[in-house]
């Protein structure tokens, strides 16, 4: 793709980063273009990361079209699947 | 060629006097060489770039490639800093020239520099180079499938403001296109909107599209590396650096 194109938004939670560490996580990058390391020619990216924390401080994840798809669904499935009042506590 | 050379990281200064990290890799004697500016693709400042300078190196050339991501940090994983100048909006053109800028000063300066100086990249880095073309004063240029030379208005914003095809005019040098035909980004319909802006503006320009290729076709760590085109290219890139950057400036 070779594009800046990129989705963000912030987030609130934590993510296991660089050596195996939990780290908070405030926003979340998603873009569509060249992966570092999954063995195809594009990916879905997603960079959970600490925006105080440095360029270090990042959860990456490499996923092609379908799984990424399929994990949106997965997400939105599980989100629907528990009751309301539980949801309101998180 | 006995492809002799040294290979060592470095540091000048960029955009703004910042320092930008950079890797140069030389042939051993005393020359005089001509030189090479090696712009990485958007995945940033990776293993393959290095070896593309290495092998620019091995083949007679001073070859520099510089961390467009340097002011993620000196010592920050190439990968992380990627990812952070990408959550920033990316890499403005106004910082890749001044950056190369630098990159191309400290070519010339080298004791063993014939005094000209090509510029090649891959992908984003394609498309940067292009600019280069247009906008520094470079003696050859090769773009590799530079995607979004050509750009639509809403694809334009403060940091690259101005599509590079319509640079194209005020391209001050060869500039030798390699595309694959399979590519979307640049796509059919680009590749000849690219080649209808070079005519006319005179300069002289070579093109090869290669069938059975898409984009990255020289990525030899990717699916998209395609073995056979990437041989013809680098042959068509010797040829073309050897006939425009040999010989005295």
């Amino acid at each position: 793709m070779c594009t800046w194109v990129t989705m963000s938004t912030e987030v609130d939670g934590s993510g296991k980063g660089p050596g195996g560490e939990w780290i908070r996580v405030t926003d979340a990058h998603v873009y569509f273009d060249h992966p570092q390391h999954a063995p195809f020619n594009h990916a879905l990216m997603v960079d959970l990361v600490d925006a105080d924390g440095g360029p270090s401080a990042r959860v990456a994840i490499e996923l092609n079209t379908d799984s990424a798809r399929r994990l949106v669904a997965a997400i939105e499935t599980a989100l629907e699947s528990v009751d309301p009042q539980v949801l309101a506590d998180s | 060629m006995n492809e002799a050379l040294i290979a060592e990281p470095t540091t000048f200064g960029g955009h703004g006097g910042d320092v930008i990290d950079a890797y140069l890799a030389r042939p051993i004697g005393d020359g005089p060489f001509p030189a090479v500016v090696v712009v990485h693709h958007m995945p940033g400042w990776d293993r393959e770039t290095r070896e593309i300078a290495r092998r620019f190196a091995a083949n007679g050339y001073l070859a520099i490639t510089h961390h467009l991501y340097s002011r993620e940090g000196t010592g920050t994983n190439y990968q992380d800093a990627a990812a952070a100048a990408r959550a920033r909006g990316g890499v403005s053109d106004a910082q890749f020239l001044g950056d190369t800028a630098g990159a191309i000063d400290y070519l010339r300066a080298l004791p063993s520099s014939n005094g000209k100086v090509g510029v090649i990249g891959y992908c984003s880095g394609g498309r940067q180079t292009y600019i280069a073309a247009c906008r520094l004063g470079i003696d050859a240029a090769v773009d590799c499938y530079g995607g979004s030379v050509v750009a639509s208005a809403d694809q334009l914003n403060d940091l690259r403001p101005v599509a590079p095809i319509d640079m194209t005019p005020d391209m001050g040098c060869p500039i030798l296109c390699l595309f694959g035909e399979q590519d979307a980004n640049p796509s059919p319909e680009h590749r000849v909107a690219i080649e209808a802006a070079l005519q006319p503006a005179g300069n002289k320009y070579e093109i090869a599209s290669y069938p059975d290729a898409g984009h990255a076709f020289f990525a030899v760590d990717r699916p998209a590396y395609r073995p056979e085109a990437a041989n013809d290219g680098w042959a068509r890139i010797f040829d073309f650096y050897g006939r425009y950057l040999q010989g005295a400036a």
